[in-house]
């Protein structure tokens, strides 16, 4: 059986560093996977190479059955890999809703195709909804700007789903956000469609444990482990790293 | 609220400034109707300028290359082809949009400053090559003797000052309405949204080039249609009237005007063009000099301005998500 992401032998050197060293990665449809490790690892590198913002010196992505290795992050986002970056990354001048909306507008079916303004009315109908599951509806009209940073975090989500993702990249999602948020952010992550692929970076473990059923461990550009969150958790190997990685 | 009471005021002041603008004729001289029937050419060129700098992000100093291509287009076709203006418009702005499609290559995959110093050389090439095709352009003499324009077939020749305002005028009114709804549409929201965050654009799976290509392209065909009022208004045009002087003056009224909006534009591109009108007078000479402290100035604030406005000035693959800005003053807070 053959995933819906399998990259393979993946091998990033920032000059004599080695950020990954021959890393596998297989996720299957509907995969709620996470990537731990202890800083410098290269977590963050994975996602980049396979969200297409870095290019690996050796090894291959496949999404979906085709090699994407030299696509960029546009086209690989409208094959369906989507990313929710550390840092919010909204529009800020743009209100909620139009971030929602330009968000989905690539992704988008019109449903009379030449109609003028079909895809925005498409994708403006796909925006309210979104908004309403991520609790954003009051502030709808707001520009992105304004949003307090856990906002920023939901609208961000909202955003990505608006792409019709098949694999969503969650890059240390619940950094800066209060414990309530969090708390919210988990549920708004546990109710995502189960059709949704997701490899999930995240330092905490206990979110780590919630959300994922399978859990790899990076070490030094190279994995240590991987297995389900029960085997993870109980390894030897795993607390040594963190105990040597993490202070 | 307050949003509301703003546009409102915004709508009134802007249905005063046409009712101004449509009785003007009657109330100034033909001289003074003659020159403002060029500012409005100009003030459309500044619309462009406005598209591409503020909206796109693209801050360009080449928008004379499309108006003056669209210019001498309409020139040529009004000696020997057709007075007909609605032909002479489409022409022009053709004219425009195609210089500025085989530009394109150059100037979308460049931002912030290198823009700049892109488009520069262009229009400046555009000069050049205006002064030396005399066989086409006439040279450094330009053409003149271009026939008064006919609006639409069976209306009469503009023979007066007044009539060729106001047929600059209608058409200006019409091009800037069209551009206002363009920009609500699905084409606008995208622009902003990449002026905002390249890279966010890009990482939701939209093609950015594609998108500044056609905004490219646009911008060329209203400079064009910008360079036939400015034939119809003068029935003279030489290499002098595209000069880098004008480039920079438009941009100058652009960043004045706040580059966000069109109004903006307009009024910053008016202001600037009556500024240098006024100091030709008052002080023979200098006018370059006052605009060019003006300039300096105005660059000079430029880096708070042109941060949050228009974000392209940061470099390509700097990381682009920096939490937003309502600590940054766009230039026109800043002069408030």
């Amino acid at each position: 059986m053959t995933g819906l992401l399998e990259a393979r032998e993946v091998s990033v050197r920032y000059g004599s560093l080695a950020a990954l060293d021959g890393v596998d990665l297989c996720i299957h449809d509907g995969q709620r996977h996470a990537l731990i490790g202890p800083n410098g690892a290269g977590k963050t590198t994975l996602l980049n190479v396979i969200g297409g913002s870095a290019r690996p010196q050796r090894g291959t992505v496949r999404f979906d059955g085709r090699d994407v290795g030299r696509l960029g992050p546009a086209a690989r986002a409208r094959r369906g890999i989507n990313r929710i970056h550390q840092r919010p990354a909204v529009f800020p001048t743009l209100t909620a809703t139009e971030n929602v909306v330009v968000a989905a507008l690539p992704r988008v079916i019109p449903r009379r195709r030449w109609w003028p303004g079909g895809r925005r009315r498409a994708a403006q109908h796909l925006a309210g909804p979104l908004l309403d599951q991520m609790g954003l509806t009051a502030v709808a009209a707001v520009p992105a700007g304004h949003l307090a940073h856990g906002q920023r975090r939901q609208l961000e989500i909202a955003m990505a789903l608006a792409g019709r993702p098949r694999l969503l990249l969650l890059d240390e999602p619940a950094a800066g956000l209060s414990a309530i948020e969090v708390g919210r952010l988990v549920e708004l992550l546990q109710a995502l469609p189960r059709a949704v692929a997701v490899l999930l970076v995240e330092h905490r473990l206990d979110l780590v444990y919630a959300l994922s059923d399978t859990v790899t461990v990076l070490r030094d550009g190279q994995t240590l482990a991987a297995g389900t969150p029960d085997e993870i958790r109980t390894s030897p190997l795993v607390r040594q790293a963190y105990a040597d990685g993490v202070a | 609220m307050r949003g509301e009471v703003i546009r409102r005021a915004r709508g009134g002041i802007a249905a005063l400034v046409l009712v101004g603008l449509v009785v003007a004729p009657w109330v100034v001289d033909d001289y003074t109707t003659s020159i403002l029937a060029r500012t409005l050419a100009l003030a459309l060129v500044g619309v462009s300028v406005a598209l591409l700098t503020g909206v796109a992000g693209m801050p360009t100093l080449g928008q004379t290359a499309p108006y003056a291509a669209g210019a001498y287009a309409c020139a040529v076709v009004g000696s020997r082809v057709s007075d007909v203006g609605v032909v002479q418009l489409v022409v022009a702005a053709a004219a425009g949009a195609l210089l500025a499609a085989l530009t394109v290559p150059l100037v979308v995959h460049a931002r912030g400053v290198i823009v700049l110093m892109i488009t520069l050389a262009i229009g400046e090439l555009v000069v050049i090559v205006l002064g030396r095709w005399r066989s086409v352009t006439g040279g450094t003499d330009g053409l003149a003797g271009i026939p008064a324009v006919r609006p639409f077939w069976g209306f009469p020749a503009l023979a007066s000052d007044q009539a060729r305002y106001l047929y600059a005028l209608v058409v200006v009114a019409t091009l800037i309405g069209v551009v206002l709804v363009l920009l609500r549409t699905r084409a606008g929201l995208v622009l902003r949204a990449g002026r905002d965050d390249e890279t966010r654009l890009r990482a939701s799976g939209h093609r950015v080039a594609v998108h500044l290509s056609g905004a490219h392209i646009a911008a060329g065909a209203i400079a064009g249609a910008a360079g036939s009022l400015l034939v119809v208004a003068q029935q003279y045009i030489s290499p002098a009237d595209f000069g880098f002087d004008t480039s920079a003056l438009l941009l100058l009224g652009v960043v004045i005007g706040g580059t966000a909006s069109v109004g903006g534009a307009l009024v910053g591109a008016a202001l600037v063009i009556a500024v240098r009108d006024w100091l030709f007078g008052v002080l023979p000479g200098h006018a370059p000099l006052v605009l060019g402290a003006l300039f300096v100035a105005t660059v000079y604030l430029l880096p708070t301005g042109v941060n949050r406005a228009r974000g392209r000035l940061r470099p390509r693959d700097a990381p682009a998500h920096e939490p937003v800005a309502h600590d940054q003053a766009t230039v026109a807070e800043a002069h408030r």
